[in-house]
């Protein structure tokens, strides 16, 4: 089914998206938010600018924008996959427990924050370019991958990379660390993404965005995970 | 201190009068009705509403105003040119009695709003003409405008009904409907404003009891811009009732289903579409519920409506003869000016028994 | 550590009451009681001792009480013994001082200086008992454009409310920070009064799904537990944005407190501290909350009311105005004498606002905007018996939540250690020994009971004053007089002082 929604409200468009059984194809999405909240099957493809919280709560449908998405894209997402062909706002995959997202360039601030896995919820973001400040913060579980495919020079990852992090890991591919790390965090260097998962989903990344594997499994990684002897501990008193 | 700056509950009597056939009678009729439950009231109140009164101005709006002073008169004048064409004015014509004392300064103006300022407000008349009222009363000092209906006037004042009555010259009126009310406030402020029918344009409300409910319908109210400055039950009755009929449309039925809502176990008990549509009003409208003691008669264009609350804690008491219908706190004053009735019933609690013309006055 | 600091209580035992049946030792979680077996006696380490009550409640000789030391610093009345032993406890630690429960200061408690009406003469009261008394309300967004279908019946366009039977719900209280038995007598008590429970921030047991119509399922920044069946199986959602015991601070169980059961409920691993960060971090400004609002109707399709709470501060009122404009259906504020299960000591003692200024406050600034119907208010943060219900209901709320009253009704004694974990009263504790303690058979009931005797109160209050509808006694500030209060204190609660007339 194909929809038009350029003149659509989003609660018109997602009701469509709702009564409808199949799989949809959406063009001239402009600003529409909440596209596919809470959805758990079916396919969607999107042409345009979706609106914020795109995919919130998704819980197993698979999303595909033709475009850059705003903020909050897929905020506690509980599965599904969220394949964006272009950028991403801040905040995305907030509060993520579950599912996929892709990103085929840079994400905003706060990407991942407060990620967390439970069981065979296993979240994942893997990011084609750069990620803007506190990537992964909070971060409690799941995977975090940064390609670092961008080419405007600055830093793979912006400041405060994995603030409060105690779960969880980040990859990210480069051959120096240029980030200052909390001393809660640990940093170590490996050849590869490293990992079976990772390096799964550095593959679905590739082929998903027609990209050559070798260049992003044959290169350098700095995995980031709390740093078990520097906990956050040792706060309180009781009184 | 003068109404409108501390509550004053009242006790009260109140009566009502329509010939459905639309043929006129004079104040008179009411005044000997109300005279007979002269021990409801104790000198601190009377008035009446008269519909039909006007047949030569019915076509504009009848401002009846009190001034204290000079000065608010200049003041409320000049607010009325800059709003209105003044189509005719003149000083109300009273009879002077030794029992009805302090008199302000009464006038009545026949108003018709300036349609350049009526467009510019993209309000529609009526709501106009409310707000200029709301206005005066508000914002001048020593002026109140107490009646603003079209072919309808309020005649209120403080002293026992039956004298304010004679003092008004209510025999000279002739209306197809009267309502009237004696009044026992618990405090004697003594100000002719506070008296009752209180009206707002057509509107006339007279009321026996003190309500429970007040200060959360008062405040509910005042977000829709009315200004409840007497501080009566009465006043805010009239302003949930203005808000319902005018504003939300409800019909006075409806009305009556959310000022003296039946409990929810009794709505639960009652057939489809009732149970759901009272239900609903209630839930549309829980602030505007009114508890504790009320009997009203509610005066307007197309006929007189008398309700009491949920509880029937007041009295009331219905009849008709011929295209006659009466409402009254007490028989007595019906069968004061009609011995012999066709029929004669007490509503339930809660209950809305509404008279109106057959032709409803030209009205849909 | 506890250097230089002397043991608050004293456990005092008639020795010849006792008869060493050594209950006391086997219920002291904290270990205060053991057995001498060279004198055959017990004895007591009283700097264990948080004075709960466990021990006195079920000794079968009354041999018992725990009575507050009267040992004393040099008195000082600026330095206070509480004081000096904290600084004591900081020096020892390094710490930040942690706390749990409400605000145990001496502020004015508003609610005790608020006095309500009753009928003499000029209208009746009336006899709850005899006579219809209704407690009933709905609780939810009210505003209406009157709309008729073709037969000219009234359309029903209302958005989704909550009915409740009585204006009090249960708090708050996260599966986590509470034991499973209390969640489940909370759950039962709410079902049979016709009432809502809140699962607090740490998701929904699937035990407890099939309560789901009278749960409220809490979105609070963790997201813990929050996901699409979660949200469905609800009655309503609230977005949990503050709490009064703690404004501006975020949540953090302790990996410690995780256990299978709770993670399962969480969603997160066994074990690992579950942190709920200080905003929501989609949530940075107004228009923000809007969009959390939206997406949570968007994914349950417009069914569930969306309850927003904060905590108390400052600038309440403007905060509620932009909620109310936000698409919520309902605000809830908590006040800063509101309980938590564990918070610094300096926040919970010093941030906030008392929840009866708040709510005056916030009341009126949403009808001085007309704006009033288009959310209910749910009041919080120390309610603590009928008669606090019945003056929230008057300044303005549409009914109340109590969470603390709560706990006391299934056996807490309020010995504020509900960050140790170690609850005696199976409450605030996840140790399957002592979550037994507590049976959710009588707790649900001891709940019902609360609650219902709170109903006949309310209904004789309200009685007295003649009114037989809850939605007549809403915002009917003529209906109390303030006693002890200063003209700005008046202002702001927008009552008059006793005695002065109508």
């Amino acid at each position: 089914m194909k929809i038009n929604a350029e003149e659509l409200h989003y609660t018109a468009l997602n009701a469509a998206v709702r009564q409808s059984g199949e799989d949809i194809e959406i063009f001239g999405c402009v600003g529409q938010r909440y596209l596919g909240a809470g959805l758990a099957e079916r396919k969607i493809v999107v042409h345009g600018t979706p609106g914020n919280a795109l995919g919130a709560y998704l819980n197993g449908a698979e999303l595909i924008v033709c475009g850059n998405v705003q903020e909050a894209t897929g905020d506690t997402m509980n599965g599904g996959v969220i394949e964006v062909h272009g950028s991403a706002g801040d905040a995305t995959g907030y509060a993520m427990r579950g599912g996929k997202i892709f990103i085929e360039d840079d994400v905003g601030y706060r990407c991942g924050i407060h990620m967390k896995a439970y069981l065979s919820h296993r979240p994942a973001i893997v990011i084609g370019g750069r990620a803007g400040s506190f990537l992964g913060e909070y971060q409690a579980g799941g995977t975090i991958i940064v390609l670092g495919g961008h080419k405007d020079g600055k830093p793979i990852v912006g400041n405060f990379c994995g603030t409060g992090m105690h779960g969880g890991e980040i990859l990210l591919r480069c051959d120096a660390l240029d980030a200052a790390l909390p001393a809660q965090v640990r940093a170590e260097r490996i050849e590869g993404p490293g990992s079976e998962e990772a390096i799964s989903l550095v593959k679905e990344w590739c082929t998903r965005f027609k990209r050559d594997e070798a260049p992003y499994l044959e290169a350098t990684y700095y995995r980031l995970t709390p740093n078990a002897e520097n906990p956050y501990r040792q706060m309180y008193t009781p009184n | 201190m003068r109404e409108g700056h501390f509550r004053n509950p009242s006790g009260c009597a109140v009566a009502a009068v329509i010939d459905r056939g639309g043929n006129k009678l004079t104040g008179e009729s009411m005044i000997s009705a109300i005279e007979v439950m002269h021990d409801r009231s104790n000198g601190l109140g009377g008035g009446f509403a008269g519909y039909g009164i006007y047949p030569h101005f019915k076509d504009v709006y009848a401002f009846h105003l009190f001034f204290d002073t000079q000065r608010a008169q200049e003041e409320t004048e000049a607010f009325l040119k800059r709003h209105f064409e003044i189509v005719y004015c003149s000083e109300i014509q009273t009879r002077k009695l030794p029992s009805v004392k302090n008199e302000p300064v009464i006038f009545r103006y026949f108003l018709a709003p300036l349609p350049i300022k009526l467009s510019n407000s993209h309000l529609d008349e009526r709501e106009y003409v409310a707000r200029c009222v709301i206005k005066i009363n508000s914002v001048i000092d020593g002026a109140h405008v107490f009646s603003s209906g079209k072919n309808m006037g309020i005649f209120k004042g403080v002293g026992y009904p039956e004298d304010i009555g004679r003092f008004y010259r209510l025999d000279e009126y002739e209306g197809y409907a009267w309502t009237c009310h004696g009044r026992y406030p618990t405090n004697t402020p003594g100000w002719w404003g506070g008296a009752h029918p209180f009206g707002l344009l057509d509107l006339s409300v007279v009321h026996n009891g003190e309500i429970s409910s007040y200060d959360a319908n008062r405040r509910y109210m005042e977000m829709f811009g009315y200004k409840c400055t007497l501080q009566t039950d009465t006043e805010v009755i009239a302003y949930i009732i203005d808000y319902l009929v005018r504003r939300q449309r409800l019909t006075l039925e409806e009305v009556s289903h959310v000022i003296a809502a039946s409990f929810w176990s009794t709505i639960e008990r009652k057939e489809e579409p009732a149970r759901s549509q009272e239900t609903l009003l209630r839930r549309m409208f829980p602030s505007l519920l009114v508890t504790g003691p009320f009997s009203i008669i509610v005066g307007y264009s197309c006929g007189i409506m008398g309700l009491c609350d949920r509880l029937k804690l007041r009295s009331m008491i219905c009849a008709e003869k011929g295209d006659r219908a009466y409402i009254s706190s007490e028989e007595s004053a019906i069968r004061r000016i009609e011995p012999s009735l066709d029929r004669l019933y007490s509503p339930a609690g809660g209950e809305a028994v509404i008279y109106e013309l057959y032709d409803r006055g030209g009205q849909a | 550590m506890q250097l230089y600091i002397r043991p608050e209580y004293e456990v005092i035992r008639n020795e010849a009451r006792c008869i060493v049946c050594r209950v006391c030792e086997r219920q002291c979680a904290n270990e205060v009681h053991s057995f001498d077996p060279e004198t055959g006696l017990m004895r007591a380490d009283e700097s264990k001792c948080v004075n709960c009550h466990r021990c006195v409640s079920l000794c079968p000789t009354h041999a018992l009480k725990i009575v507050k030391t009267d040992d004393t610093y040099r008195e000082n009345a600026n330095w206070e013994a509480q004081t000096i032993n904290e600084v004591y406890r900081q020096a020892n630690t390094g710490g930040v001082l942690l706390s749990s429960m409400g605000n145990p200061k001496p502020y004015p408690v508003f609610w005790d200086k608020l006095l309500i009406n009753a009928s003499q003469v000029t209208n009746p009261p009336i006899d709850p008992l005899r006579e219809p008394m209704e407690t009933q309300l709905y609780l939810g967004k009210r505003t209406i454009k009157v709309e008729r279908d073709e037969k000219g019946l009234i359309k029903d366009t209302l958005p989704p409310q909550l009915k409740l039977s009585v204006p009090v719900m249960f708090s708050a209280m996260s599966y986590g920070s509470i034991s499973y038995n209390a969640h489940e007598s909370l759950a039962r008590a709410a079902e049979e009064l016709g009432t809502y429970y809140n699962t607090g921030e740490g998701g929904l047991h699937s035990d407890f799904y099939k309560y789901g119509r009278h749960t409220i399922v809490q979105v609070a920044s963790g997201r813990f537990g929050v996901h699409k069946e979660y949200l469905e199986t609800a009655a309503a959602i609230e977005i949990k944005m503050g709490q009064g015991a703690k404004p501006g601070i975020g949540g953090h169980l302790p990996g410690g407190k995780i256990s299978e059961d709770v993670s399962k409920t969480r969603m997160i691993p066994q074990g690992v501290d579950a942190i709920s960060p200080a905003p929501h971090h989609d949530i940075y400004s107004i228009e923000d909350l809007k969009q959390l609002v939206d997406s949570l109707k968007e994914a349950t399709e417009y069914k569930k009311p969306i309850i927003v709470k904060i905590a108390a501060v400052h600038n309440a009122a403007a905060i509620a105005s932009g909620i109310a404009r936000s698409g919520a259906d309902i605000i809830a504020i908590d006040g800063f004498r509101g309980g938590t299960g564990a918070a610094p000591t300096r926040i919970r003692d010093n941030v906030g606002i008392p929840i009866e200024m708040a709510l005056a406050q916030i009341d009126e600034r949403l009808r001085a905007e007309g704006i009033r119907d288009n959310v209910s208010i749910v009041a919080g943060g120390s309610v603590r018996s009928s008669a606090d219900v019945v003056k929230a209901i008057a300044l303005g709320a549409d009914a109340c939540y109590i969470g603390t009253a709560a706990l006391l009704a299934l056996g807490c004694h309020l010995c504020r250690s509900c960050h140790t974990g170690k609850c005696n009263w199976g409450i605030a504790t996840q140790r399957p020994d002592l979550v037994k303690r507590l049976n959710p058979d009588l707790g649900y009931k001891r709940l019902v009971n609360l609650v219902t005797a709170w109903k006949h109160e309310i209904e004789e209050m309200m009685g007295g004053m003649g009114i037989n509808s809850l939605e007549a006694l809403r915002g009917n500030r003529l209906m109390l007089r303030g006693i002890g209060l200063t003209d700005t204190e008046l202002r702001l609660l927008g009552v008059r002082y006793a005695g002065e007339s109508l």
